[in-house]
């Protein structure tokens, strides 16, 4: 297998790996996240406004850690320093 | 794949060179200095009010009153840092509905710029109500031994900050290309209005993220250091 070959496949592998397993837990907290604010909506329906504000806050919290992996992921499809140099190997 | 609005140059003279980033930002800037100047040329108090002033008053009375919510401060000192921030955000990303405008908020520049004046913002805003000693007296709480964790904090949420609205809009911009190659017809329109919400509440989270650190930074800490 040519180095070129080999570290496009390992890119690809590994950028659907990180989205993949990254986007797991994220999920799952957001989901755990949900559930409690509308637990605690139905609750207290008068505090509607402040749940909201701290569960936006918090989801977005929770979701940056699929955004790096979604940043990561984007970098070894688009912008794969690794390849660059192969390539700038192979043309110099 | 252009998937920065970085790597669209426009203009290149050698030492510095103007990309669709820096020209989108300008023409927002333009457009909002332009159109808020063009509405309160003719302010009135009258009962019967523009539709831009009434968009306007309805825009700053909202961010005043949830400014005032969060800190339980007069949002005088707030206003111009978080509702310039709220504004520019949620501009930018609403116009990226519009066909060849590429959001300068999908370029990790501008996102790292803002994060950076957030990370000024924070000590600058919160050494005017404390002290310089109560204020770095908080890295070193509750023991000495926090102190470089409490330092990678601070760093890692300006980080999280910029990379945040970076991925977001750049990830709705991905979307939209890649939906184009694989069902060109209806679903890139459902993603794009998709698109829009995760704009709108991008801005919003992002100007209440630096008001809660701001305001966090404001707080008198009690207790001996």
């Amino acid at each position: 297998m040519t180095e070129i070959a080999l570290i496009g496949m390992a890119s690809a592998l590994g950028a659907g790996l990180c989205i993949g397993i990254g986007a797991v837990g994220s999920a799952i907290g957001e989901g755990l996240a949900a559930a409690a604010a509308l637990r605690a909506i139905a609750q207290q329906p008068d505090h509607t406004a402040t749940i909201t504000r701290t569960l936006f806050v918090s989801m977005a919290m929770i979701e940056s850690t699929a955004i790096y992996a979604f940043v990561i992921s984007m970098i070894l499809i688009f912008a794969n320093p690794f390849w660059n140099y192969v390539i700038a190997q192979g043309a110099g | 794949m252009k998937y920065s609005p970085d790597l669209y140059i426009l203009l290149d003279w050698g030492w510095g060179q103007i990309n669709a980033t820096l020209l989108f930002t300008w023409l927002i800037m333009l457009l909002m200095t332009g159109g808020s100047w063009w509405i309160t040329r003719r302010l009135t108090s009258s009962t019967t009010i523009s539709a831009g002033q009434n968009l306007l008053e309805v825009l700053v009375q909202g961010m005043v009153d949830h400014i005032e919510e969060i800190t339980h401060r007069p949002a005088k000192r707030f206003l111009p840092l978080i509702g310039t921030l709220f504004l520019f955000i949620l501009v930018s990303n609403v116009l990226g509905l519009v066909p060849f405008f590429q959001p300068p908020t999908g370029s990790l520049s501008t996102t790292c710029a803002f994060a950076l004046l957030v990370f000024v913002a924070v000590p600058a805003y919160g050494l005017t109500t404390r002290t310089l000693k109560n204020y770095l007296g908080q890295y070193i709480r509750p023991t000495i031994l926090m102190l470089p964790f409490n330092i990678l904090g601070e760093i890692s949420r300006t980080f999280a900050l910029a990379v945040r609205l970076y991925g977001n809009v750049m990830s709705s911009t991905v979307i939209g290309i890649v939906l184009l190659l694989i069902t060109p017809i209806f679903v890139p329109v459902i993603m794009q209005a998709l698109g829009l919400l995760t704009g709108v509440i991008q801005a919003y989270i992002f100007a209440l993220l630096a008001l809660v650190y701001i305001a966090s930074a404001m707080e008198e800490e009690k207790g001996e250091v």
